[in-house]
């Protein structure tokens, strides 16, 4: 069997911070009421971290769960397992009102690396960046100049930014040219 | 005539020369002069043309509020009109030409309307190129654009080399502007801990204070303030950018600023300029003022300058502005220009002093330094052709008889300071009038109101009307101390009882060309509120937006209405401050970036395979792949005929695929949908029509039921999210008790469309899931595997051949797409594009979602009735649908047309009838929908909306051409013009 091809193949740039596109990551999209014990249950079971709080995601070595919404939860697994986790997910939650789609070929994944961060992402997302705003570990849905994304601080100099696979051309070249080298602020966050 | 003086010069560094040209001639200048400073040294007092009169003109300030100096600046690619020299750093290179001359700037022939002003008043335009009519577009207009105006355009070939970009920033506290006030203001709110951002529109810290002088804190001034600075950039929690301007303040704490970043040192690397887009708790807003010019005779020739600004040429850049300088006032301020005139050792023959009784600290002073002091004393005149020669003097109170005259090349002038109001006044701040300062200032209890409904812009300084230092000082809880000043008197126009000759020549607005009288003339002639002044007189409406002219313009307004100042008010501020360039709203959307992009996982090989690209939505899809020597045309033929005849493959990945799911997830479709979709069986699919609860067909699509829960919505391309949003919109916010989920699963998925005779051949060829007709019949779907990988084929049908729709996860879709094309080859496989498509759906009778639908389209119009359910209760549009109005008889419907002689009908054309409609135009029956040539029935085919079609078939009417005289015979047909029975499709 080939290997999954994602939208980009790896792409990196190197400039204030570096960029890379990541390999294909497993991702499960969850529409269910996130206040009901016996679906964070099931989440968490599949899952097998805990349930993150408003806005926050708990992973573990290769799995994790991501707030979305009040109604959305995300969960990650390795690529090659997401079939079988989805199947999981629908087991666990037979009977509950859920809808579990697999999106795992629907997005596009990036690392952002270096002491830059946030004054890159500062360029192209009205996302209020400072430390106290968006902590390491908290999920931010917003905007990257035209198009969506959800980016997540894994420390203080790596994030880790999921957005649509059709728009990741655009997104390596719109991160690409906010971290050129000649175009730093040295702004402190 | 100007020059550059022997010693001093605080901004500049005499042991760098920079090499510049102006109009062509090379001069040479510092590193620290502004290119006026430098064209000052270089002797160069005419700067420029005015708008109207084209009467030569000189530098008037040392900042933003330039209005004369304005140039071209760069060449080519950079070339930027209307740059003030004020504010344009030196650097080596530059280049700069005057404006608005012709044939140049010394000999100007357009001089002539200045000889002409008498007879070209305010409104002059309105009232004399009223009649008749025609001659304003083809004769006014044209010699009034060539004669007229500022800077012109860059060439429309002309691209911008340099990069932008924007930086989003949150802070506690925003402080606008570096002077002493804001420099204290931050250090304030620093000091509480809180995040503050301090910006200053210059490169220099500290307003006015160093050259105006003073104490701070029992320090001299300027030493107070590098102290302060250095504390600052001590402060981890403040950050302090230069060249970097408050341009505009908005609600919510939202303010956007305006960074210059490479204009001092072009050809750097990184971008030119970078808009800072700021949230902030609070925005403090110490912008300073601005000296006011006076109007009196002649007050627009070179040489007459801002009294600040002549001392700020002298102290900053060591240049002198002319020989003998007479200082011209009606405040105690002014006295400095003489005093550091004198202390420069230039010359002052007098200071003229509008007010009868002088005695404050700056004038004793200017006294005991041997300064003439003349008291009650105006300007009749001002003398010279084209610099100063001499000013006329008279009696302030009198009527302008000529006392003596007294030669000079410079007149500084002050008619006192207007606190720079603009910042807090853009998002809603009010002013109060200061009688004892004739100004308006800030009113703090009417402050901008944020969301909790308390002020959050406050101001310091002298933009909130404390205009000395140690007032300045003190309203940001320091100590300065500054000479006592004494009152001034308000003097709107000198001398007092100045006669029409003298009013004819007192300029108000220098850039638009608004004088004294014209001011007046527009109150006589009743426009009375002070924006309908402003619009007649064209008065603040220049680039400079009146900066000098607005507050002696309303007063002047306000006198010959006779009535007081607060009465006539102020006219609106609004963002900018002073112009931001193109570039840096755009930020970095452009070329690349201008728009995303959202590429297919097969994008690259269609690039590779010589895709001629077509925009559907955000998508780029191929319209054809065009082969070396092969027209799109032919290319277009040749996949049509290979698709019925042999194999296509169409990547119709960007279909929008809805997941929806839950108890009530079939109600919710029947409500969706105007037919039945909770009917459906699992396993099947069924073709279905979305429309507006205004009953306009809005989407459709192939749905097909996954399992008793769950169906598959497929949408137009360019349709998913906004159906996805529309699905949203009514669980939300009226069906919210229902249990449904909807998740936009569109890009999980590529998709490939299978077609032709062959479809079936290829994909038995791939192997791995049956594909025969019974085990997958037409409009049914199947999940299974295709050369190992994990599909989902469809077998629906947009081009009436056997055709089979393949979903496949969209990391393995250019994997998949390979295979079929490499297992095809033997079955004459070839890709086919959105043309293909559009015509293959076309000779079906096909409706495409805008094309024969615009928003004013019901299903009914396109003779969709059996997809129109008439047992449910209820959809959306139903009830729309039944309004007078859609059940009309004589709605335009669908009908196929053929001409008669074969040709291909234009895109769009009407038909006509007999007879005009009330705007005399022909009356029209129908138009054309879609229209091609099709390459299986080798004749033109159409479809299109015509007034009682479907009743006339078989009917010959008339089409009209654009050119509106051509007429094209066309018959109405079944739009069903290729297959009728559906057997091909069915096989």
């Amino acid at each position: 069997m080939s290997e999954p091809v994602t939208a980009l193949g790896g792409a990196t740039f190197e400039g204030a911070v570096t960029i890379t596109e990541r390999p294909a990551q497993g991702m499960i999209t969850i529409r269910a009421d996130l206040s009901s014990a016996k679906i964070v249950k099931a989440l968490t079971d599949v899952a097998g971290v805990a349930m993150p709080a408003m806005r926050g995601a708990v992973t573990s070595a290769d799995t994790g769960l991501l707030w979305m919404s009040p109604d959305e939860a995300m969960l990650l697994c390795p690529y090659a397992e997401s079939t079988e986790t989805v199947a999981a997910l629908n087991t666990a939650l037979t009977g509950e009102h859920a809808l579990i789609v697999d999106v795992s070929d629907a997005r596009a994944v990036f690392r952002l690396e270096g002491s830059a961060c946030r004054e890159v992402l500062a360029k192209v997302t009205p996302a209020d960046l400072r430390e106290q705003s968006l902590p390491v570990g908290e999920l931010r849905r917003t905007r990257m100049a035209q198009v969506a994304a959800a980016l997540r601080f894994l420390d203080n100099t790596t994030v880790e930014l999921i957005c649509f696979r059709s728009v990741a051309s655009y997104m390596f070249k719109l991160l690409s040219t906010a971290a050129a080298p000649s175009a730093q602020v040295d702004y402190r966050f | 005539m100007s020059t550059r003086l022997a010693t001093g010069g605080r901004l500049i560094d005499r042991s760098q020369t920079q090499n510049f040209s102006f109009n062509g001639k090379r001069m040479e200048g510092h590193a620290g002069d502004t290119l006026a400073s430098a064209l000052l040294a270089n002797g160069q007092t005419l700067v420029g043309r005015s708008f109207k009169y084209h009467r030569p003109r000189g530098i008037v300030a040392s900042g933003v509020e330039e209005p004369n100096a304005l140039v071209g600046l760069g060449k080519g690619h950079s070339f930027e009109p209307n740059q003030r020299a004020t504010t344009t750093e030196l650097f080596d290179g530059l280049t700069a030409e005057s404006q608005n001359h012709w044939p140049s700037l010394e000999a100007d022939i357009g001089v002539v309307n200045s000889a002409l002003s008498r007879f070209l008043p305010a409104g002059f335009y309105y009232k004399t190129f009223m009649y008749p009519r025609p001659f304003w577009k083809h004769v006014y207009e044209p010699f009034i654009r060539q004669s007229a105006g500022l800077g012109k355009a860059p060439k429309s070939t002309a691209r911008d080399p340099d990069t932008y970009e924007h930086f989003y920033v949150h802070s506690d506290v925003l402080v606008i502007g570096g002077g002493i006030a804001g420099l204290l203001a931050a250090k304030k709110a620093g000091s509480e801990g809180k995040d503050v951002l301090l910006l200053e529109q210059t490169a220099h810290w500290g307003g006015r204070t160093p050259v105006d002088g003073g104490e701070i804190a029992g320090q001299d001034a300027g030493v107070a303030i590098d102290s302060l600075i250095a504390e600052l950039e001590a402060m981890p929690n403040v950050q302090m950018r230069t060249r970097c301007m408050g341009a505009g303040v908005y609600d919510h704490g939202y303010v956007l600023a305006y960074e210059r970043l490479t204009d001092h040192v072009p050809k750097s690397d990184g971008p030119r300029h970078r808009l800072w887009r700021i949230r902030t708790g609070e925005v403090i807003t110490a912008t300073g003022a601005l000296e006011r010019p006076l109007s009196f005779s002649g007050n627009d020739l070179p040489g007459v300058m801002l009294a600040s600004a002549v001392r700020d040429y002298v102290v900053n850049y060591a240049v002198s502005p002319g020989a003998r300088t007479v200082v011209v006032t009606n405040n105690d301020d002014a006295y400095r220009t003489a005093i550091a005139l004198v202390e420069a050792g230039e010359k002052v023959p007098a200071v003229l002093d509008a007010r009868k009784d002088v005695n404050g600290a700056l004038p004793e002073k200017a006294r005991a330094m041997g300064i003439r002091v003349l008291t009650n004393t105006g300007i009749a005149k001002v003398k010279g052709l084209r610099s100063v020669v001499s000013v006329d003097i008279c009696d302030q109170d009198g009527s302008g008889d000529v006392r003596t005259g007294i030669p000079c090349e410079v007149v500084a002038m002050s008619g006192g300071w207007s606190p720079v109001v603009h910042l807090w006044s853009h998002c809603g701040g009010k002013l109060t009038w200061d009688d004892a300062q004739a100004c308006f200032r800030p009113n703090p209890e009417r402050a901008p109101t944020g969301d909790t409904g308390l002020g959050f812009v406050s101001v310091v300084g002298a933009a909130n009307g404390n205009l000395t230092l140690d007032a300045c000082v003190a309203d940001v809880g320091g100590k300065a101390m500054s000479p006592a000043e004494k009152p001034l008197e308000p003097v709107w126009i000198m001398p007092a009882k100045a006669k029409g000759k003298h009013r004819r020549k007192a300029w108000l607005d220098y850039q638009n060309d608004v004088k004294a009288s014209d001011v007046a003339l527009a109150a006589r002639e009743g426009f009375e509120s002070v924006e309908h002044a402003k619009r007649y007189t064209t008065l603040g409406m220049a680039t400079d937006q009146g900066k000098l002219s607005n507050i002696n313009g309303l007063a002047l307004l306000s006198d010959a209405l006779g009535q007081p100042i607060p009465q006539t008010g102020t006219t609106t501020f609004r963002p900018p401050y002073t112009p931001i360039s193109m570039g840096a709203i755009a930020g970095e959307a452009r070329g690349e970036l201008f728009q995303p992009i959202r590429e297919t996982p097969m994008h690259a090989w269609h690039d590779a395979n010589r895709a001629d690209w077509e925009p559907v939505g955000h998508w780029r899809r191929p319209y054809a792949y065009v082969r070396k020597g092969e027209s799109v045309e032919k290319a277009v033929r040749r996949e049509v005929n290979n698709t019925r005849e042999n194999l296509g493959l169409l990547d119709a990945s960007t279909l929008g695929k809805l997941i929806v799911k839950g108890p009530d997830a079939g109600k919710f479709l029947d409500m969706m949908y105007t037919n039945m979709m909770s009917t459906l069986k699992v396993g099947r699919c069924r073709y279905g029509l979305m429309c507006s609860e205004n009953g306009f067909l809005s989407d459709d699509g192939v749905v097909a039921r996954i399992d008793d829960d769950t169906w598959l919505c497929h949408t137009t391309s360019g349709g998913a999210d906004r159906i996805h949003a529309h699905m949203e919109e009514w669980l939300q916010t009226e069906w919210w008790d229902w249990k449904v989920w909807v998740v936009n699963a569109t890009e999980q998925y590529g998709q490939i469309a299978v077609v032709g005779p062959n479809a079936r051949k290829v994909l038995e060829k791939l192997g791995g899931m049956d594909v025969s007709k019974e085990a997958l019949p037409f409009m049914a779907w199947a999940d299974g595997h295709l050369t190992g990988i994990p599909v989902r084929a469809y077998r629906i049908s947009f081009s009436g051949e056997l055709s089979y729709e393949i979903a496949v996860p969209a990391n393995r879709a250019l994997e998949l797409w390979d295979a079929l094309h490499k297992a095809g080859e033997a079955f004459g496989a070839m890709p086919y594009g959105t043309e293909c498509l559009h015509i293959m759906r076309a000779e079906k009778g096909f409706i495409m979602i805008g094309d024969e639908t615009d928003g004013t389209v019901i299903p009914q119009d396109l003779g969709l009735h059996w997809a129109i359910s008439k047992k449910k209760d209820d959809f959306l549009g139903k009830r729309a649908q039944q309004r007078i109005d859609m059940v009309r008889e004589d709605r335009w419907q669908l009908v196929g047309l053929e001409t008669l002689d074969g040709s291909v009908l234009p895109d769009g054309a009407y038909a006509v009838t007999d007879g005009t409609n009330a705007n005399g135009q022909r009356n029209m029956i129908g138009r054309v929908t879609s229209t091609y040539y099709s390459p299986t029935l080798d004749r033109g085919i159409a479809m299109g909306l015509v007034e009682h079609g479907p009743s006339r078939m078989g009917e010959v009417i008339t089409f009209m051409r654009d050119d509106g005289v051509t007429e094209i015979k066309t018959r109405m047909v079944d739009p069903v013009f290729y297959d009728k029975e559906g057997a091909k499709q069915d096989v």
